[in-house]
This record gives C-alpha cells, sequence and structure tokens, in this order.
C-alpha cells in the first residue's frame, strides 16, 4: 500500500508539472539558484583566502624549511636549521621574551585602565560624553604616529624628562634607552625577566588602545541592567561588592574578546617597535616580528625570517584557541 | 607623509651607511635619541617620481641615488650640470631621502624586481653590488667602457677588485672614498692635558687613563643604532690583525675563532671601559659632538663625521679637532666607497654610459668630492681641492693597503654582515667573546666559503 501511496503521489506531482510546466521549471530554477547564490558570492572570496591566506602561510612554511639565505632565490629543501638555531640565537630569544613580557604588561595595564574608565564614565561623570571621546581619539591613531609622538615624549634627553628634571627628580628615567633587564636572572644566553626600555613601549602602546578596552567595557557595562544593581542593594550588598560579585563577573565575556584583540595586535608588534625604538641596544626592545623583517629584507636570510613568522603564527594561535574556546564556553552557558 | 615616516623608522633601525645621508643632519637632532633627521620626505623636483618609473621620461637618463644631503646634494647637482653641459642629453634626479639610503634601496629593490630600473644608481662598492645585483643577472658588465677610458690603471686595485667579479668583469664606477677607522680627537682637550693622540693599543690605554684621571670621558660612544658597534668593532678588528688577516677572514679563508679574533673583542672590551655612561641613548653625530664640545676626548667614526665637524658644526680641522688612523691601523684604510653601475636594460644606454664617463673622469671627481667631503676614488685626483684633513686622507688612501668595510655592506654579503652585526650586539650584551667568534666562524661557514 506504502509503495502504491508513493506512487500516487508521484503521480500527482507529475501531474500539476504537467499541468503548469513553465512556472514548475521557473520555480526550481529559482530555488537551485538560491541555493548556488551564497556559494557564488563566497567563491571569490573563499579563491581568495586560499590563495593569499592558506596558500602564502604553506608558501612561508616551505621558504623556512628551504635552503633560500641570500639574495638568489633557493626553494630546494634544507632541513629544519633555521628553526633549531632560532633557539640558541640571542636576539630571537631575546625577542620572544620581549614579546612576551610586553603582551602580558600592555594587554593587563590595559584591562585595568579600560575597566577603571569605564566605571568612572559609567556613573555618568560631568561632561561624560566628552570624556569617552578624548579616550577614544587615540585609536584613530595609527601606531606609527604613537611611536614617533611618544619616542619624542619619552626621550631621555627631552620631553617629559625635562619636566621632571624642572621638578628636581634626581636620577632622570633613561626610558626606551635603558639596557637593564630587571631582576637580571641569567637564562641560557638572556637576561631574565622585563628589560627596562620596555616599559616606554608599554607606555605608548597602553595610552593608545585603553579607550578600546575602555569602549568594550563601557558597552559591556551599559547592557547590565539597572534592576540587578537594584536587586544586590536590596540584599544589602556595598557598591564594593556588587561590582566584585555582580558586575565583574558579567563583564566577563568583554575581558575575553579585549585580550584576544589586544594579545594578538601585541603579538605581532612591529610598527611601534620599529619606529618608536628599533631593536636597542642589546636587542632590549627587539620583537620577531622587527626581526623576522630585517632578516628577510636586510640580511637576504629569507629561511630564518620565514621561521621566526611561522614561530609568531603558532603563538598567535597558542592564545587565541583557548580564548576563543572558553569565550565559546562563556557563550553556551549564558544561552542555557 | 608615510614615506617620510617609514624613512624615519628605517633611519633609526637600519643597518645604515649614514656616510652618505649626513649632509642635512642638523646638530639639533642630537635631541633625538634614534637618530631621525626629520626631514627625509622631500620629493625630487619637477613631476618625476621615484618610486613611479612611469613619471619618468623615457629618453631621459634617470641617476637614482640618496644624496639629498646639503653638500652632496650640492656636489650631485654640479655633476649633473657638468654631464648635461659637456653631453646635451636630459637628465632626471631621482634622489631618494630618508634612512642614509636604506629607503632607496627599498625603492630600487622593488623596480628592479619590476623589471624597470633607472638609468644608473647609487651602490657600495663590494659585497652589496654583486651578491645582490651581479648574482641575480640585473648588471651590465662595464669592461668595454674601463678599456675605452683608460680606467683600469687610474683606480687602486683593491678599488676594482670590490666591483669585479669571479670572471673578470667589472660593473661600476667609484665616485667617492670615505673613509672608516679614524679616530677624531679634540685637539684642545689633548693640548690642555699634554697628550698625544694615540696610535697603538698600548698608547690608547695610557691616555685613556690620563684622560679619566682629569675628568675627561676618554671615548665617545653612540650605539642607539647598533650599525655604530659593528663599525668600531671593525676598526678594531683591522688594528688586532692586521690588514691581510682582515682580509683573509672576509674573503673566508682564514679562522674567526682565531686567538686573535677573540683578542679583538678582549682589546674592544677595554676600550669600551672608558666610554660616556649615556652611549645607549646617543647615536653617531651625539657622540662626534661629545668631542665636539670637549667633554669626550675621542670618537671611532667614519669620516662623514668629519664633514660634520667641519661643515655643521663649523669647526677647523686641526685647531679644532684632529684625526689619527684608529689604534694599531696606521697603514690601512678601511674604505666606504660609492659606485654607479649600467643596469640590464637601462633606459637610455648610451646616454648612462656617458654619465659613467663623467662620474670617472677626474674633472667629475674633483667637483663632486669636495663639495661632498670625501676624497675621490682616483688616484690622480686634484689634492689642491681638499681642506686639510681631505688632502692629508688622500695621501693615506694612495700609500695604504685598502680593506672594505664590514659595517658598511662592502666586506660580505648582508647575510653574513647581519650575522656579524647580531654577534657584536650580543658580545654588548654579555661579552662572551668566545662565543662571538664561534657565531662568526658559524656564518663564514654558512657564508663566505
Amino acid at each position: 500500500m506504502a509503495v502504491g501511496g508513493d506512487t500516487e503521489v508521484a503521480a500527482g506531482d507529475a501531474g500539476s508539472t504537467r499541468a503548469e510546466p513553465a512556472s514548475r521549471d521557473r520555480v526550481r530554477r529559482k530555488r537551485s539558484l538560491e541555493r548556488a547564490l551564497p556559494v557564488l558570492l563566497l567563491l571569490p572570496s573563499i579563491l581568495a583566502m586560499g590563495v593569499f591566506v592558506y596558500g602564502f602561510i604553506a608558501w612561508t612554511g616551505w621558504v623556512s624549511v628551504s635552503n633560500w639565505t641570500t639574495f638568489v632565490r633557493d626553494l630546494s629543501f634544507g632541513g629544519f636549521d633555521a628553526y633549531t638555531r632560532l633557539l640558541d640565537d640571542f636576539r630571537f630569544l631575546s625577542g620572544m621574551r620581549n614579546v612576551i613580557v610586553f603582551t602580558v604588561l600592555f594587554v593587563g595595564v590595559s584591562v585595568v585602565l579600560g575597566l577603571t574608565l569605564a566605571i568612572l564614565l559609567d556613573r555618568d561623570p560631568w561632561g561624560g560624553p566628552l570624556w569617552r571621546n578624548i579616550f577614544l581619539f587615540p585609536l584613530a591613531i595609527s601606531f606609527v604616529v604613537t611611536g614617533v609622538v611618544w619616542q619624542w615624549l619619552l626621550n631621555p634627553r627631552a620631553g617629559v624628562n625635562l619636566l621632571l628634571d624642572r621638578l628636581g627628580v634626581e636620577t632622570l628615567p633613561m626610558w626606551y634607552v635603558s639596557t637593564a633587564v630587571v631582576p637580571g636572572w641569567r637564562w641560557g644566553q638572556i637576561d631574565l625577566v622585563i628589560p627596562v626600555a620596555l616599559v616606554a613601549v608599554v607606555i605608548a602602546a597602553a595610552w593608545q588602545m585603553s579607550g578600546f578596552a575602555m569602549a568594550i567595557y563601557l558597552a559591556g557595562l551599559q547592557g547590565i541592567s539597572e534592576d540587578l544593581r537594584e536587586a544586590a542593594r536590596v540584599d544589602g550588598a556595598s557598591e564594593f561588592s556588587i561590582y566584585r560579585r555582580v558586575i565583574l563577573p558579567m563583564l566577563r565575556p568583554m575581558t575575553i574578546t579585549i585580550v584576544i584583540v589586544l594579545g594578538h595586535i601585541s603579538l605581532k608588534t612591529f610598527d611601534l617597535i620599529f619606529v618608536m625604538t628599533g631593536p636597542g641596544t642589546g636587542y632590549v626592545t627587539d620583537v620577531p616580528a622587527v626581526y623576522m623583517y630585517e632578516s628577510t629584507f636586510r640580511a637576504n636570510q629569507f629561511a630564518r625570517g620565514a621561521a621566526i613568522s611561522v614561530v609568531l603564527l603558532v603563538l598567535v594561535v597558542l592564545l587565541m584557541a583557548p580564548a576563543i574556546w572558553a569565550r565559546n564556553k562563556t557563550e553556551e552557558a549564558s544561552r542555557e | 607623509m608615510k614615506r617620510a615616516l617609514v624613512a624615519v623608522a628605517a633611519c633609526a633601525l637600519l643597518l645604515a651607511a649614514c656616510g652618505d645621508g649626513n649632509g642635512e643632519e642638523d646638530p639639533l637632532a642630537g635631541l633625538d635619541a634614534n637618530g631621525d633627521n626629520g626631514d627625509n620626505g622631500e620629493e625630487p623636483a619637477g613631476d618625476v617620481d621615484p618610486e613611479d618609473p612611469d613619471t619618468v621620461p623615457d629618453d631621459a637618463v634617470e641617476i637614482f641615488s640618496w644624496w639629498t644631503g646639503a653638500g652632496e646634494e650640492a656636489g650631485l647637482l654640479a655633476l649633473i650640470d657638468m654631464f648635461e653641459s659637456e653631453y646635451g642629453h636630459e637628465v632626471v634626479n631621482s634622489a631618494v631621502a630618508g634612512g642614509a639610503g636604506t629607503d632607496a634601496q627599498a625603492v630600487l629593490t622593488s623596480r628592479m624586481q619590476a623589471g624597470q630600473p633607472p638609468s644608473s644608481f647609487q651602490i657600495h662598492a663590494g659585497r652589496a653590488l654583486l651578491d645582490q645585483w651581479v648574482a641575480a643577472d640585473a648588471m651590465e658588465p662595464l669592461n668595454d667602457l674601463y678599456d675605452e677610458e683608460g680606467w683600469w690603471e687610474v683606480f687602486p686595485d683593491e678599488l676594482l677588485e670590490m666591483t669585479t667579479d669571479e670572471d673578470g668583469n667589472i660593473y661600476s664606477v667609484p665616485v667617492n672614498v670615505h673613509r672608516s677607522n679614524v679616530l677624531f680627537t679634540n685637539t684642545q682637550v689633548f693640548e690642555d692635558n699634554d697628550l698625544t693622540p694615540p696610535t697603538t693599543f698600548d698608547e690608547f690605554f695610557e691616555v685613556a687613563d690620563a684622560l679619566e684621571a682629569a675628568g675627561v670621558t676618554p671615548l665617545a660612544l653612540g650605539d642607539n643604532e647598533s650599525w655604530t658597534l659593528l663599525h668600531t668593532w671593525e676598526t678594531v678588528l683591522l688594528g688586532t690583525v692586521g690588514p691581510e688577516t682582515y682580509q683573509a677572514l672576509f674573503d673566508g679563508e682564514a679562522d674567526w675563532q682565531s686567538p686573535e679574533v677573540v683578542e679583538s673583542f678582549e682589546n674592544l672590551e677595554r676600550m669600551f671601559g672608558y666610554i660616556n655612561d649615556d652611549h645607549s641613548a646617543r647615536n653617531w653625530q651625539d657622540a662626534a659632538q661629545l668631542v665636539a664640545e670637549g667633554e669626550a676626548a675621542m670618537n671611532i667614526m667614519g669620516d662623514w663625521a668629519q664633514g660634520y665637524f667641519s661643515t655643521d658644526l663649523e669647526m677647523e680641522p686641526e685647531t679644532d679637532f684632529g684625526w689619527e688612523p684608529t689604534p694599531g691601523t696606521d697603514g690601512s684604510f678601511i674604505t666606504v666607497v660609492d659606485t654607479f653601475g649600467l643596469p640590464e636594460d637601462a633606459p637610455n644606454r648610451e646616454g648612462t654610459l656617458d654619465w659613467l664617463r663623467v662620474l670617472g673622469s677626474v674633472e667629475g671627481q674633483d667637483t663632486f668630492n669636495p663639495l661632498k667631503g670625501s676624497i675621490p676614488a682616483r688616484l690622480d685626483g686634484n689634492i689642491a681641492e681638499y681642506n686639510e684633513y681631505g688632502q692629508d686622507t688622500y695621501n693615506d688612501f694612495q700609500d695604504d693597503s685598502l680593506v672594505p668595510s664590514l659595517a658598511h655592506n662592502s666586506a660580505a654579503p648582508p647575510n653574513f654582515t647581519d650575522a656579524a652585526m647580531s654577534a657584536v650586539v650580543e658580545w654588548m650584551a654579555q661579552r662572551d667573546a668566545e662565543r662571538s667568534a664561534e657565531q662568526l666562524e658559524q656564518a663564514a661557514d654558512d657564508f663566505l666559503r
């Protein structure tokens, strides 16, 4: 019976098709077009991504294991020399130390400053929107401009130090030309942990990007309903514990977003360092991205440049993957 | 604007042959620890953009350089005048300012890769020329021109070798020579303390002790840009091992881990016991300024510092500042040489050959060099055209053994220079001479042999 029924339906279909063949065709064509359209629209960007992102990642990977160490291109396989040498490379290890220290300090300072500013602005101070704009403006500037301006401001013989000198400060800070590394533990070839010169770079970077953290936190704060705070107040919570126990936990997704965005910018830092300090005496302000650039375009060490790029890519993935995973968890949790 | 900023950055960073971009430096630039000169973005006159070859008229002779500073630009324009009046070709002066040449080299690289070379371009003699453009088959040999003009005899053999490949083809015409191993002194400071400028390491340490006791910084160093470290070390290396071994090291025939090379680091370490505390905050001009002001007594720098002293700071050679070869290098001359060549498929090939004729001529060299503050590369220049420093150096140039500079890309290919730079910077931070020598030996194995 079932078979018969099916046949009937099919026959009915066939009948109606026969009845209005043209419009049926049109519908079918329209449906398949609807299904194909997204693919067609995505195709150019899929192709472009395939070639210009993943294709070139693969190409960079290949160059990093090639013999290409002079101006003349040599793409024959040369083994993993470029990588193993990085492990004993004073400049590379210094750069890794610097970029990790820089990332932790820069992201940390931006988060704390951004959160503080956002909480203050959220309390609707006099001139509120004006302040918000003032703190957001640095975002509109490129790191190159930031680098130049802060290079002047933190020059040991100009800028801020002239002010400090007038205020009677005895030992003026050397800012980004300091060669000190505190506390100076020797680890293999390099000194750990914090090169003092990086503090100047962190100041510049945080000046520029704290506004971004503030904007994200502000949006988050404004999404927290007043009822929640009221409820907490009714329960007898102090203002401090409202922030600590109610508001901060609710801002967690914002924090994750900020860490992801600022973290990967920071790991790939090039322009700010390139413009503001350069690799510095003893490579106290060098970062892998600058080393990559100079290896490739100045020293013609294409294999080493590519190897550094690959290491940077892995580093960014290592930072992003847990953060994105954590955010997905949070989102799932909030949906449930 | 963008270019200007990149230029600012590049100047601060890259291993730059600062001998060729310094004319424009303003003493106030001393404020700036990174050596920016702030005036980098100017475009050449007219509507020609060196970055866009389509703006260059087809039949013109396009001359590409980074000579935009006061003295060097004057010299270049004088040469162009001479060329135009003698040969009647139309000339386009594509000078790319900024970064003491590093910006120009980036523009040049992109144009060469696109197959749109300028008619002729400025390049340092040595590995910078041979290992990049000649190795990439981008240059035309100039043997016929040398035959025709009889140039094989008028340039020193060491210079000719620096622009000649293994097959005996020569690829460029040297225009000027700077010396890199010069110890500049403040004459007054030495007179006040009744001292004679040192010529050996032992004398150097004696004098330095006396100066220190007198409260003067013996040696000024500005290593905010790392090339000055490499520059200083190469002079100490030459002073320690002598010119034959120095040359053999770069030819890949000597051992970089030899006790002599290690000793060069030890000499450097002892010398660096006498430097100014704020060396990491200073660039080369700031360091030279310490000598000019009498706060420091000596400074090791290439003789573009002479241009800085006499042109920018208006000091008198001999009465205000003195010079000696750096310790242990009497009789040796580290050269930094600007040359011009003929790229394959150069626009207006005939005109370009005429340009090279002007560059290589006695008149051309004696027109350019007094303005630029360098000495002619020819051995028969007119010595009366130059100041005391130039005359003295020109005499040395004729008699001394000439060796190429590492820090200025003549002695070794860029990959070795870069490795040496890392080794020296690491040494500066960690003072491990054995390890630095080991790295140099490794790099020599990789890139020199």
